[in-house]
Order: C-alpha cells, then sequence, then structure tokens
C-alpha cells in the first residue's frame, strides 16, 4: 500500500521527519517497506510561467521560450509541441539534475548553445523530472502554481510503500495509516467532512435495493448523482492516483478509486440509466448466467458468486468487476453509486475462479467492516456533484441486513502482566487504545472494558487488546528474560543424533554432503530399472506442479545422487564421494505417505587423489563395500553381504547389506545402462541403508571385551578352492574353531599358478587364549582340524 | 655335509653383502634361513646320519644358523640406517611436496547450520524433533488459525499433492515448520519446549532468492508464565550466539495468524551494520525471524489450557542465514550441489 506524506498530513499532523515516522510504522506492525522521496533531485528546478514564444532563427522545430521565474525572466530554447503561452511549467537552471529524456540517465544541465542560439536552462518534462516516463512533451502545472517557488517545495512528495499485514484491513487506507501515525505520535486527526447539497428528487423514489442473500452481502449502501458531466479528473487527483500506481480514467471512475483509497471501501458507479427499472438486486448467480464484464471479456458465472443484478439480469460481479452494458461512459449523465460489504469468502471464491485480482477484491477478501459503507459512499458523492457539476438525490439508499455491533471486551491489568512479563499503568493502556479510538470504562473491579471503534474488524478478545497495547507502547518496553521454568523431560530422538553421527563419520571418510530438490521430474526417476511393484514405480504426483522438474515427489535419493554426479564431472575429473542423508516419499493408501530417511552414497572416479605419491586405481565394488562395513563398525553393528537383484545395480557385483536376518539397504556399481541414461562414464559405487533398519540394530552400549594378556600365534594358509566358493564360507568355518581369535584374507588369486576352475584365497589366522600362552602342539592341532573340515567340506586343498 | 655348509656359508654371505634394501634382505631370508632353505633341510636331514657324524654335522649347522641369523639383523641395522643417513646425507629433503593425500569431506552448508542453530537452542533447554513434509492441510494451516479462505494463506502458495481418497482431507507439502508445531501441541503434554527443523516448500519459480523447496526452523515453549519478555529474552540469546555479541537485535509487531501479540526479529544489517544498502532494502535491519506468543485458540484446538498455560512459538528461515554470514547471493546454489560450491564450507 503506497501511501504519500503529502495526502497523510491532510489529516494527521506531522511533525517527525519522514524516515522517523517510516520506523514508528515500521515497529508498530505496518512495516515500511520503501520510501520514495519525489523531488529530492530537483534543486534548481522552480515553477515559472511562459511569457513568450518566438521562433528559433535557424532551426524550424525549435522554438525561443521566454519564462517567468518571478525575480527574473529568461529566454531558452525548447523543442517541445505543446507549449502555449501562460501556462505555468517546471523550469530547470543550469546546475539541476535531470533524467536525459531518451537514456533516462541522471546528469548535471549545462550552459548550451543550440543552432547558435545560447540556452541557460530548460522547461522540463515529466520523464526529465523522474515523476513519469512521460516524454510527449512539457509538463504543465496547474494554474495556481506560485510562480518562481522551488518546485521541491511544490510538489516533492514522499511516498511510502507499506506492507500492510492480513489483519488490518482498516490499513489499506490513507485514513487508516493517519489513524495509526495519530496513535503513534499523539497528533491530532482531521478527517474530511463529507457534507454536500442534496437537492434532486429522492433516491427511493427512483432506485429500489433489494438483498436477497444477505450472508453474502452483510450491506448495501447507493446514492445517486445526476447532471454529471464526465471528464477529466483534476490534476491534484491523477497525481494522487498516479502515486498510488492507479491509472487515472474519468472523473467519476477516478474518485470512486480515490475513496476506495482514502477509506478502504471499494465503491462502484453504474450509469443509472443503464440500470433496467432502477431496481438493484443482490443475488447469486444463476447457473449458466454469463456477463459481458468492462474488460470485454464474458464471464461464466456460477451459482457460488455474488452478482448485482437490474430487472432483466445482471450488471456486475459484486466485488469484482462491472458489466461492460452499465460502465460509466463519456454520454453517461446520472450515476448510481455503490457501496457495500461482501463477504471475503465469497469474493475470494469469485476472484480466483475468474481469475480477477483487484484492489478491490484484495480489501473485501482481508474483511472490511460494513459500518464503512456509508461514510465512504457520501464522500464519493461528494466528490462527484463537485469534480462532475452533478446534483445528488436526497438521502441514500441502505441495506442492513448484516448488522453487528462491537461488544466492549474486558481486559484485566494482572492478565496483560502475565502475557507481556511487563505491567502497565491503567493510564498507559486507556491511553494506548483510547488513542487509537477505542472507548474504554474502567469497572469496580479495575478491569477495563474497552470496545473498538468500527473500523476495527480484527479486535475480538482480550490478547488483541493486549496486543493493541504493546505495540503502541513499544515492544522495546517490554523486558527480557530467559526461561526461568525446570527444562521440561527429553524422551529420546534418536534418529537425529544417528544421522549427525553418520554424516559426521562420512565426511571423515572424505565424502561430501548434498541436499537436493525432494521433488523430481518423471523422466529422471524413468532412467532407473525399477522392481515391478516396488514403491518407486508410483511415485506422488503433485496436483499444481510449476514445472514438469517438479512434478514428482522422490520415492529414492539415487537419481537426484547420479544427477549431481553427472553435473560435478563436467568440471571434476578426479574422485567424487557424495552422499544424501533425506527422507524419499511412497505412498500409502488413505493416508500421507510413508517418509522414511534414507542414506545413499555414490563414489566415482580415482580412490586416491591423483598426486605425486600415485595411485589412479578407480573406485570399485569393495570400496563401496569398505565403507558401509566402516560405517557398521561404528556403530556395533555387523553385516553379511548377500545376494541382491537391484535392477539398477550391476548384475555380479552387487550384494544386500543384511543384519540378523533384515535387510539394511545395497551396495554395489551401478549398471552400465543406468549410467549411461545418465551419462555418466564408469564404475560408479553406490551404498544405500535404510535409517529406520539401521535405527533398530544399532548397539546403545557396548559390552566390555577383556583384552588378552597372554601372546598370540600367527599362521598363513594358502587354500586351493573351486572358484564357487565363498570367503564367506571359508571364513565361517575357520572362526568357528576354538583359539581361532581371528582370520583375515590376505591374498585371492585366480589365473595360471592354478587349475582352471580353481582359485587360490590365502588367510592368516591368529590364535589365542584367554588363558595361557600356547604351544605350537596346541595349535598345529586346531590348524590340522581346519585343514581336515575345509578339505572335507568345501574340497580345500593347501597350496604347496 | 660339512663340505655342503660350507659352501652355503660362502654363497649366503657373499650374496648378503649385496642385498640393498629389506625387500632383498627379505628374499635373502627365505631362501637361506626359511622353512625349505637348505639349511633347515639339512637340520632336518640330521636324522639320518651316523651318529659320530650327526654330532659334529649338527654342531656346525647350528652354529651356521646361529651365524647367519646374526649377520641378517647386522645387515637389518645396516639397511635402516644408510636409509636414515640417504635422506639426511642428500642435504636436500624437499618438505615442501604435498603430503599424502587424504579426502576432505564438506557438511552441507544448510545442514552445518541447522546443527549450528540447534544446538544453541539444545542448550537453553529446548530438543529437537522432526515432522512428516507432506502434512494435511489441516496442520498446516487450520489448526493454525488459517481457515480455507485466510489471506495468509495467499502469502504461502502452497504445492498440493495429487491424492485423492474417501474420506481423506487435502494433501500438501508444508509451506512452514509450523506445522510440525501444531501436531506437537496436539500430542504432547506441557511442559513443552522444541525446536522443530526441516524442509519446507512453496509453489514459487525459483530465482537468486526463491527456492521451490527451503529449509525452516520452528520452535516452541509451552509452561505456566511463559511472557512476552521470555520470548525476547531466548531470541535474543539465540541471535547473540549466533551472530554475535555486538549486532544490535531489534524486536517490532508483525501479524502470524497463530500467535498474539506477533513479533518479528531482525537483525543490524550484516552488510551496512545499519546505515542502509542494497541488502537490507536501506533500513539497516535485516528480518531474521517471526514469532510470538501462542494464540489461545491454536492452545485450545491442541487440547492445552489457555488459562493455565501459556507459550511462545517462532520460526526462521535457515537457508538466510549462511547466505547471510558468508555473502551468498544466489540460495539456487545450495540445492545445485557443485562441489566448487560445496567445498568452500
Ligand atoms: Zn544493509
Amino acid at each position: 500500500m503506497k501511501v504519500s506524506l503529502s495526502w497523510l498530513k491532510e489529516y494527521v499532523d506531522i511533525t517527525l521527519p519522514p524516515h522517523k515516522l517510516a520506523q514508528r510504522l515500521t515497529l508498530a506492525g505496518n512495516e515500511v517497506k520503501g520510501m520514495q522521496v519525489v523531488g529530492g533531485s530537483w534543486e534548481f528546478v522552480s515553477v515559472g510561467e511562459i511569457t513568450a514564444i518566438n521562433p528559433h532563427p535557424n532551426a524550424d522545430r525549435l522554438r525561443l521560450v521566454t519564462v517567468n521565474l518571478g525575480t527574473e525572466e529568461t529566454t531558452v530554447v525548447c523543442g517541445a509541441p505543446n507549449l502555449r503561452c501562460d501556462d505555468k511549467i517546471a523550469f530547470a537552471s543550469v546546475g539541476a539534475q535531470l533524467y536525459d529524456g531518451h537514456s533516462g540517465k541522471l546528469s548535471r544541465l549545462e550552459p548550451a548553445k543550440i543552432r547558435g542560439v545560447a540556452s541557460r536552462g530548460m522547461v522540463c518534462s515529466e520523464k526529465e523530472l523522474g515523476i513519469s516516463e512521460s516524454h510527449q512533451g512539457i509538463m504543465v502545472l496547474p494554474e495556481d502554481a506560485p510562480l518562481g517557488m522551488p518546485l521541491a517545495d511544490y510538489l516533492g512528495d514522499v511516498i511510502f510503500d507499506l506492507d500492510i499485514t492480513p489483519n488490518r484491513a482498516d490499513c489499506l487506507s490513507v485514513v487508516g495509516i493517519a489513524r495509526e501515525v495519530s496513535a503513534l505520535t499523539g497528533q491530532g486527526l482531521h478527517l474530511p467532512r463529507a457534507d454536500y447539497a442534496e437537492s434532486a428528487v429522492p433516491i427511493d423514489q427512483q432506485v429500489s435495493v433489494s438483498v436477497i442473500d444477505p450472508e453474502l452481502c452483510s450491506r448495501y449502501s447507493a446514492s445517486l448523482i445526476t447532471g454529471v458531466k464526465i471528464g477529466p479528473s483534476p490534476a491534484w487527483l491523477q497525481q494522487r492516483l498516479l502515486a498510488y500506481g492507479m491509472r487515472p480514467i474519468n472523473n467519476v471512475v477516478d474518485v470512486t478509486n480515490y475513496v476506495m483509497v482514502e477509506y478502504g471501501q471499494p465503491l462502484h458507479a453504474f450509469d443509472y440509466q443503464r440500470i433496467r427499472g432502477g431496481k438493484i438486486i443482490v443475488r447469486r448467480a444463476e447457473a449458466g448466467e454469463t456477463l459481458d464484464t468492462l474488460d470485454g471479456t464474458k464471464r461464466s458465472l456460477d451459482d457460488n458468486m455474488l452478482v448485482i443484478a437490474d430487472e432483466k439480469g445482471a450488471v456486475a460481479v459484486a466485488g469484482i468487476m462491472g458489466g461492460a452494458a452499465s460502465e460509466v461512459s463519456e454520454g453517461t449523465t446520472s450515476i448510481l453509486l455503490e457501496a457495500a460489504n461482501f463477504n471475503a469468502a465469497s469474493i475470494h471464491h469469485t476472484g480466483s475462479a475468474l481469475r480477477l485480482p483487484s484492489e478491490a477484491r484484495m480489501r473485501f477478501e482481508r474483511g472490511i467492516r460494513p459500518e464503512l459503507t456509508v461514510v465512504a459512499l457520501k464522500r464519493a458523492t461528494q466528490l462527484i456533484s463537485k469534480l462532475g457539476g452533478g446534483e445528488a438525490a436526497q438521502g441514500l439508499i441502505d441495506v442492513y441486513p448484516g448488522r453487528a455491533d462491537h461488544e466492549p471486551i474486558r481486559l484485566s491489568p494482572g492478565k496483560l502482566e502475565r502475557v507481556l512479563g511487563v505491567g502497565f499503568s491503567p493510564e498507559q493502556i486507556t491511553g494506548a487504545l483510547t488513542a487509537l479510538g477505542f472507548t474504554c470504562r474502567t469497572d469496580a473491579d479495575g478491569d477495563l472494558w474497552a470496545a473498538a471503534p468500527y473500523w476495527r474488524g480484527d479486535i475480538r478478545h482480550d490478547g488483541d487488546l493486549i496486543e493493541e497495547v504493546a505495540r503502541i507502547v513499544g515492544y522495546d518496553k517490554i523486558p527480557m528474560t530467559l526461561l526461568s521454568r525446570p527444562i521440561p523431560h527429553q524422551s529420546p530422538e534418536p534418529v537425529f543424533s544417528l544421522k549427525r553421527k553418520l554424516r559426521g563419520i562420512l565426511v571423515g571418510y572424505g565424502f561430501s554432503e548434498i541436499v537436493t530438490y525432494s521433488l523430481t521430474s518423471l523422466e529422471l526417476l524413468r532412467r532407473l530399472p525399477m522392481e515391478p511393484g516396488s514403491p518407486d514405480a508410483e511415485p506422488l504426483r503433485m496436483a499444481n506442479p510449476m514445472t514438469f522438474e517438479q512434478e514428482y515427489l522422490r520415492p529414492n535419493l539415487r537419481a537426484n545422487l547420479l544427477t549431481t554426479l553427472a553435473a560435478n564431472r563436467r568440471h571434476e575429473d578426479g574422485g567424487i564421494r557424495l552422499f544424501e542423508l533425506g527422507k524419499v516419499y511412497l505412498t500409502r493408501p488413505k493416508d500421507l505417505p510413508e517418509e522414511p530417511e534414507v542414506l545413499c552414497g555414490l563414489m566415482s572416479g580415482p580412490r586416491l587423489e591423483h598426486s605425486w605419491h600415485g595411485g589412479d586405481e578407480l573406485f570399485g565394488f569393495y570400496d563401496a563395500k569398505g565403507v558401509v562395513e566402516a560405517l557398521l563398525a561404528h556403530l556395533g553393528i555387523a553385516a553379511d553381504f548377500v545376494e541382491s537383484n537391484d535392477p539398477a545395480l550391476h548384475n555380479a557385483k552387487q550384494a544386500g547389506i543384511m543384519v540378523s536376518g533384515n535387510k539394511l539397504g545395497v551396495i554395489g556399481e551401478l549398471h552400465p545402462k543406468v549410467l549411461t541414461a545418465f551419462e555418466i562414464t564408469g564404475p560408479v559405487c553406490l551404498f544405500e541403508i535404510n535409517l529406520a533398519q539401521l535405527l533398530n540394530f544399532t548397539v546403545g552400549h557396548r559390552v566390555f571385551q577383556p583384552v588378552a594378556r597372554f601372546p598370540v600365534v600367527e599362521r598363513d594358509i594358502a587354500l586351493v578352492l573351486d572358484e564357487q566358493v565363498s570367503h564367506a564360507r571359508v571364513q565361517e568355518i575357520i572362526t568357528g574353531f576354538p583359539l581361532v581369535a581371528q582370520v583375515t584374507i590376505f591374498d585371492a588369486y585366480w589365473g595360471k599358478q592354478v587349475p582352471a576352475g580353481k582359485k587360490s584365497l590365502a588367510y592368516r589366522i591368529v590364535f589365542r587364549s584367554l588363558e595361557h600362552t600356547l604351544t605350537d602342539t596346541e595349535v598345529d592341532k586346531v590348524q590340522q582340524k581346519i585343514l581336515t573340515k575345509l578339505s572335507r567340506e568345501l574340497g580345500a586343498t593347501l597350496r604347496s | 655335509m660339512l663340505q655342503q655348509l660350507r659352501e652355503l656359508e660362502q654363497s649366503a654371505l657373499t650374496e648378503l653383502e649385496a642385498v640393498n634394501d629389506a625387500k632383498e634382505l627379505e628374499l635373502w631370508r627365505v631362501r637361506y634361513l626359511g622353512k625349505k632353505s637348505q639349511l633347515t633341510q639339512a637340520l632336518r636331514g640330521l636324522a639320518a646320519l651316523p651318529v659320530a657324524e650327526r654330532k659334529t654335522a649338527g654342531a656346525r649347522a647350528n652354529q651356521l644358523k646361529a651365524e647367519l641369523e646374526a649377520a641378517l639383523g647386522q645387515k637389518e641395522l645396516v639397511l635402516r640406517n644408510s636409509q636414515l643417513s640417504v635422506a639426511s646425507e642428500a642435504g636436500y629433503f624437499d618438505v615442501s611436496l604435498p603430503g599424502r593425500p587424504y579426502p576432505v569431506g564438506h557438511l552441507h552448508p544448510i545442514t552445518q547450520t541447522i546443527y549450528e542453530v540447534c544446538d544453541i537452542f539444545a542448550s537453553l533447554g529446548f530438543q529437537v524433533v522432526e515432522g512428516p513434509e507432506v502434512e494435511w492441510d489441516y496442520y498446516n494451516f487450520e489448526a493454525l488459525n488459517i481457515p480455507e479462505e485466510h489471506p495468509a494463506r495467499d502469502s504461502m502458495s502452497t504445492s498440493w499433492v495429487d491424492f485423492k481418497a474417501e474420506g481423506v482431507r487435502p494433501m500438501l507439502l508444508r509451506t512452514h515448520t509450523t506445522s510440525l508445531t501444531a501436531r506437537m501441541i496436539e500430542a504432547r503434554k506441557p511442559p513443552i519446549r522444541l525446536v522443530e527443523p526441516g524442509r519446507v516448500y512453496r509453489y514459487e519459480a525459483s530465482d537468486a532468492t526463491h527456492s521451490p523447496m527451503f529449509h525452516q526452523i520452528d520452535g516452541i515453549a509451552i509452561d505456566t508464565g511463559i511472557t512476552m519478555a521470555d520470548l525476547k529474552g531466548t531470541l535474543y540469546e539465540f541471535a547473540r550466539r549466533f551472530f554475535g555479541e555486538n549486532r544490535g537485535v531489534r524486536f517490532r509487531c508483525d501479524y502470524f495468524p497463530f500467535v498474539e501479540p506477533g513479533v518479528e526479529m531482525a537483525i543490524e544489517c550484516t552488510v551496512c551494520n545499519g546505515s542502509g544498502c542494497r541488502l537490507c532494502g536501506h533500513s539497516g535491519w535485516i528480518e531474521i525471524l517471526g514469532a510470538g506468543m501462542a494464540h489461545p485458540r491454536v492452545l485450545e484446538r491442541g487440547g492445552i489450557d489457555p488459562e493455565v498455560y501459556s507459550g511462545f512459538a517462532f520460526g526462521m528461515g535457515i537457508d538466510r542465514m549462511p547466505m547471510l554470514r558468508h555473502g551468498i547471493d544466489d540460495i539456487r546454489l545450495f540445492y545445485n550441489n557443485d562441489l566448487r560450491f560445496l567445498s568452500q564450507f
């Protein structure tokens, strides 16, 4: 909401400098988000009068213009088409800062010689002064502009751009802001008197109004002005509308807009001659009803929309837009002026269904008070009679089915102190409320009873009163204390700490965390082959996607990670380790989706940074496995890696992560087809872990294991086995024997040194006893048993 | 046999002389002292010899073994020393060469900020909770005094989920983490002191200052006797710790349907320090969070008696904070995940 200082000053005395005023308004809840100083650069520009226009001796299209500046006269060269003797204009002397009429750049006016004639000054256009974009001709000032007065004193102003919160419909008006200024600064308020001569035939003999649907229209007021001459509005009115951001149209329409900005009450002017039968009927639209609105569009209406109709049919969509047929036009002479109060929800519905945002709609939607209609109606009738030269009918029509008075609300000073943490004196409380227009009285118990002024629709209970007092007295008067009550009991929230731990570990391992959008495209998701029936196949869709790239809620983290990897590959050919820890969204019938947290990581490129220490090996399956094993070790979890058939992963190089029969996730290298789809060269390894499952197996507190006091004995064995026999089976057998403390595979070999179809695995076995120092014989015995069992169950032989 | 041992000694010592590094030394050890070495086999073969010969040969073999082991130890020492001296005698050991690389990981700046903010509130007794991002219309709006036609909905353009089933209310992507506050008020009994970090969504095209997804932290404290002075004190304490001791803090009246009185907290602009610049819209202040005293109807709806309990709630945008702190001028950088960006934090 834009308000100019000069307009405000008409209604309230302002002594504060503009920036201080802006600060006060902001602190009290009406944020001034911008301030524009009009005329701030108008030094050396003043009001002048054209006294003579003579031809330029050397140029047909230029004139020599003599300007009277009150104390002196000067002659300059000018090419504007609209020069007229006796016109008041804005004259810039040498030194003035002006905007270039073409480039718009601000520069200092210098003395010039134009086609051989010296010119020390300029008659300005609006664009040159920075008032508007108009550069068609010079700006002509009103006749009564005081000669010689600096233009900044005459036209200079400050425009405040206010952010009005949704609860304060009353502040969407100059009068509303003036009331705030008055309450905040203690300065007197003087609102315009809206009196006018009621000389024509009484309105009720010419117009009748019936409100069929009082739920949607709590009040309908109307006045009638005859003998109006339609024409342009006076300059002062046009200027105020322009400063607010509205385009002037004609004197009648401009007045309705002006009064709307002034009081916050939307008005509509009908051409009275076009209202058939002189009847106004406020009703819901009939199914299938249409109306040609004044923007030249045929609107289809539904029965949730309120219309203003006459005897024959709709003439306006209530509060949204008038009909073309009853529009005020050049030939209009009688004006039926409407000021009504329409239901906020209904206006919202109609406005969004017809996609018509407007200043009027915004005010209705925020809930203006029905008391306003007559106040604004009288003011607009006065202005139209004055500016359009018409005669107002006697009386008004005022149908008011929705009358509701403000009941006083009780406020105990104790309650105020309990909410704010500081007590205010009864004088402070009453003073703040009275300044805002509340009617206050104190009862025998010392409680205050305050009734809100008619323009406030947002005051419903004592909390509202407390807020009013606090903001007028000032939030800075409230002290600062820390919470003094005991800290509440905290129930454990293990997921948050688990996530933090995992992030810390992975970052320590050299991974970078990424955060990607939860919304993604179907195309991206389809790049990953999915198991039929998996939740990935049916992602949740948005009803109103902004773009196709933000249409589906991600059912996995893989797609986004791969996209991120591909994007980073464009500038990074070293090793990349990425992870995301976030939610995926899985559809559930009749309920909010499940939002499991997933940890997903990718590793790709050289394992070690390319350096003088060497190292160009690429990340592979066992790197992903190593990371997962280490992560799980941090959490005290031992997992098995089992066969898996994730279609996005390499057929052989993938494994499921199992703990006690539960699948935690999966590791593997991405399938070459997937890499192609994401335009990445491989190998790329992935790990994916479901956090809820992980949490189930995370060991809270580990039990201490005694540290061995006796030395260990190490033995190395190299076995030859069938290729299909897995390391896991060998390890399982060896660890099953007593005294075996640890088994480590230190070599795996396929090739010429062993027969075809065979491989060689070499293990270091660590033997240990907690009771005594082992002898060779003891160890030999166990080792022999191990070899026997390996041979019997796995067909293993010792490699010679 | 003795002849054999003599030859063995000869060749072993000669070869040992030629050994230059640890690898060769190990090969030498296996050859002359390993299980399959001639010497070991000789020692095993002693049993087959006649008794008289066995004694002398045995003594000789064991002596040789000891001799070779000693020589091995000696050589090891020499090698180790020679390495040291090579390094020092080289005269120039280039310490400027880069060390063996260890990969450096980075926590996302948004995560870092969330942890930092949560830690501050945790120290003031607030517990961290998280909640659903896909939410019922009710918790995001209705429960917070924002009915369907409320103008406040316009300022939070909403992404709706395409999900229709019988008896199911409208589903949306939460527009603020305050939806979790509504859930917590319903689910928990006072005293309550919680912070709620997470992702939030708006139906907005993205540009340098807008993103369809961003992060917020909401907070709530409900107990007996909580006042607006507590609200100011708690949030001031947060601002002081996060933005620094000397940064000015301002509280002003603002409106949010679920609180009353409503508060906005701003800090002195981090660029101009209050004198006014483009970042702060020439006001000198930067809005950090919205807050207020919990609205009695919101408490009531959640089953908390507003006559007994009072409390305050607050909500802040997270993305803005690292942007201010590090001078990041485009919110989209957080979600593009360019490693050249992420690795700066
Ligand atoms: Zn600034």
